[in-house]
């Protein structure tokens, strides 16, 4: 009898534990912060955590830059940075994602502009900035469409740190000198240069598809220049063909970019092409305009070395690809996390912030004369022409679209088959219409 | 006094079940834990893969097999498998083959054996991780090796190679060794040798002297002796390399992510590497849990039937 009430007993045990490890997510999270409230009120500071993959670098330096600025107006107030390196950002979205679930929110945390950010606002983890947009005038301060981008029903749920350009042909100037060649302006020129450099052993297009968004790149500019800003952007409606003579035409001029590229281009990544141009082996790069940053790590002098022009037939389009800080639901010390944000969204940080970063702040009221010559021009450029949200910089689709169209061009890449890339697009448009 | 022998009756009672259930208590912590940890998470996995969850917001609504269909419909996840089942088995010929020669060689007793043991055992010391990038750069086809075969008129393509051999059409994708892969072969079956090396010299240093002695005397060639008397006892060692090699290959992840990852056309694409991409970069968890799910069977289909095998043999 006894015996089996203690088997019994220890079946009981076995049960409770079992609900208990499945029921202690909420506990233990409540544990933890009460954990670091006491720490808090030990020490005197506050801890806020800054989640993002600015690691390498020029980001790195400019992430700490405002750190360090904003530790010297609130010396209360720690920043943690939690930067996650690796993956182009996917493995910090890692970190975040589980985070977020897991009801851990770090302050504030990196995204890029539109629906990768907003994504996360499709679980109710984002908190709305309106008020902190109001309190500081930066309606007036942000370009319309940037603010848009971040904008579900009325509320901004981002804050706009920077803005890079990636519709740009960067080219070796003593290749192009050398070779008695102008810079590209049609996609005719662009590959008649192509077939003289080929012809004299010189590499015209640097690619590294390794990650094979920058093929998507190439792909990009194609079509950019085959449909213009606003039928190109009208494409990630979902509501329109993808099947259409323009486009393929657009594929055919990617295929024929392909050709141009250097043999081992799958094995190397954006700075490995880079590196290609800057020493001489290949002519041109299109790249976003972080490769400024790269060529001048390298020494090279701009407009002297390297130079740059926007890729063929969109000379009046400014491609932006952005990062946009998010605020999530349930931070702790969420005054000290909105004091931290506004100083994100200030002409100090922002100026620091890009001057170091290689980019433009996406404030339009910054002096940035003390900023690279490239960077001036860009921040010209910014003000002056088209804004067109980047489909390789991740800010018009949702995030699982772009995969399906990163996994059609890795294939296209390699089997130039039309048909399978056209019918993978129309495949993948139903994630656009959600 | 009543009481007392009660008493005592109870705690000798508790006693003898402890006694008699030992084993039972002391494994229970970790059954506890197993059955928690990893039954319930797998069982939670394929509710997943069965639902509607394709994006961030948790969608647990019923999609009955649509993820599978169209997993199994696409380009990459077709390359996926094939890549799968040619890494697997040649990385498994490689790793037996090689140890088994590599063990057969040190124990000729020759001078220095314990400083090849080390450097032949020393890569399985190190993390996937590590040795995938420097793999990458060795394999590059504009620098490493390759500099060194230019020399020769040779300058392979290595990990950039999208030929498949023999290529024949099967579905969406043509079926056959990806040359892509060699590459990758040769890393891993670098790193892993030192195991299989472990495991052999082990067994071969449990094989009594006498048994050899016999054989030669018997009027057997050196050879002859090693392939009829030691290695069919070297058996049981072969079906426990094989089962941890196949355990590894069947999710092999860090190394061909950080090497090559995808790699053009997917040639060296593998299902971990879908499955990381498709949950957290595209937020699909719902296909991400799918191939989770494909990959479990995949290795319950092969691992299982091994296990009984091997315990009749034994």
């Amino acid at each position: 009898m006894k015996l089996k009430l203690i088997y019994a007993s220890s079946v009981l045990l076995l049960f409770v534990l079992l609900l208990t490890a499945c029921g202690s997510d909420e506990s233990n999270s409540a544990n933890q912060n009460d954990n670091s409230d006491s720490e808090n009120n030990g020490s005197g500071t506050t801890e806020l955590e800054i989640l993002s993959w600015w690691t390498s670098g020029g980001e790195a330096e400019a992430l700490n830059a405002v750190i360090d600025g904003f530790g010297e107006e609130e010396p209360n107030i720690e920043i943690v940075n939690a930067a996650v390196a690796g993956g182009g950002g996917s493995n910090s979205q890692a970190v975040l994602s589980s985070r977020l679930q897991g009801g851990e929110p770090p302050a504030v945390f990196q995204a890029q502009g539109g629906f990768d950010l907003l994504r996360w606002q499709e679980g109710d983890y984002l908190q709305s900035l309106n008020d902190l947009y109001e309190e500081n005038g930066w309606r007036d301060v942000f370009p319309e469409t940037i603010i848009d981008m971040n904008t579900i029903d009325g509320e901004i749920y981002g804050i706009p740190m920077n803005v890079h350009r990636n519709n740009m042909i960067w080219y070796n100037k003593k290749i192009f000198d050398d070779n008695g060649i102008e810079p590209p302006k049609t996609f005719a020129d662009f590959f008649e240069i192509a077939d003289t450099l080929q012809s004299k052993g010189i590499i015209p297009l640097a690619l590294g598809d390794q990650n094979p968004r920058w093929s998507t790149l190439l792909f990009e500019m194609a079509l950019l220049n085959e449909l213009g800003a606003e039928d190109f952007s009208a494409l990630w409606t979902g509501n329109e063909d993808f099947d259409t003579a323009k486009i393929r035409s657009a594929v055919n001029t990617f295929s024929r970019m392909l050709d141009y590229t250097n043999e081992n281009h799958s094995s190397l990544d954006w700075q490995d092409a880079a590196d290609l141009v800057a020493s001489d082996e290949a002519a041109m790069l299109i790249m976003g305009d972080w490769a400024s940053g790269f060529f001048m790590s390298r020494d090279l002098v701009a407009n002297e070395d390297f130079g740059w022009v926007a890729a063929p037939g969109t000379e009046d389009i400014f491609n932006i690809v952005n990062d946009s800080m998010g605020y999530p639901t349930g931070v702790e010390n969420a005054e000290e996390a909105e004091g931290f944000l506004a100083y994100l969204g200030s002409a100090e940080a922002q100026a620091e912030f890009n001057q170091l970063k290689g980019s433009i702040p996406a404030r339009t009221d910054i002096d940035v004369s003390d900023f690279s010559e490239y960077s001036q021009s860009a921040a010209e450029d910014f003000k002056n022409l088209e804004l067109n949200l980047s489909l390789a910089g991740g800010s018009p689709v949702p995030a699982g679209f772009l995969s399906r169209v990163d996994d059609a061009i890795n294939t296209f890449v390699t089997q130039r088959d039309p048909d399978m890339l056209i019918n993978s697009l129309e495949e993948a448009k139903s994630l656009l219409q959600e | 006094m009543n009481d007392h022998t009660d008493k005592k009756g109870v705690y000798e009672r508790f006693k003898s079940f402890m006694v008699r259930n030992i084993s039972l208590l002391v494994v229970l912590p970790s059954i506890i834990f197993v059955s928690v940890f990893v039954y319930v998470f797998i069982g939670w996995t394929g509710l997943v893969s069965f639902s509607n969850w394709n994006s961030i917001a948790p969608d647990l609504s019923f999609n009955g097999l649509q993820n599978y269909i169209q997993l199994f419909q696409s380009f990459r996840f077709q390359s996926d498998i094939r890549n799968m089942i040619f890494f697997s088995l040649l990385f498994i010929l490689g790793v037996t083959l090689m140890g088994q020669f590599l063990a057969i060689l040190l124990e000729q007793n020759i001078r220095g054996k314990w400083l090849f043991r080390n450097i032949f055992m020393f890569p399985m010391a190190m993390s996937f991780v590590v040795t995938g990038v420097a793999w990458r750069w060795i394999f590059n086809p504009e620098s490493g090796v390759n500099i060194f075969l230019q020399k020769f008129g040779v300058s392979p393509g290595w990990y950039t190679d999208t030929t498949i051999l023999p290529g024949w059409s099967l579905f969406k994708i043509e079926f056959g060794l990806p040359i892509g892969l060699i590459a990758v072969l040769i890393a891993a079956i670098w790193q892993m040798t030192g195991f299989s090396l472990a495991m052999y010299m082990a067994g071969l240093s449990g094989i009594p002297q006498e048994v050899r002695e016999a054989a030669l005397m018997d009027g057997a060639s050196k050879w002859k002796t090693y392939t009829k008397v030691i290695l069919p006892q070297l058996k049981p060692i072969t079906y426990g390399i094989v089962l941890m090699m196949l355990q590894i290959s069947l999710k092999i992840f860090d190394l061909v992510y950080t090497m090559t990852g995808s790699g053009p056309n997917f040639v060296t694409d593998m299902p971990a590497i879908y499955m990381y991409e498709a949950t957290f970069k595209s937020n699909f968890y719902a296909e991400g849990a799918a191939i989770s799910i494909v990959m479990l069977f995949m290795v319950m289909v092969f691992v299982i039937p091994y296990m009984f095998r091997r315990k009749e043999d034994a």
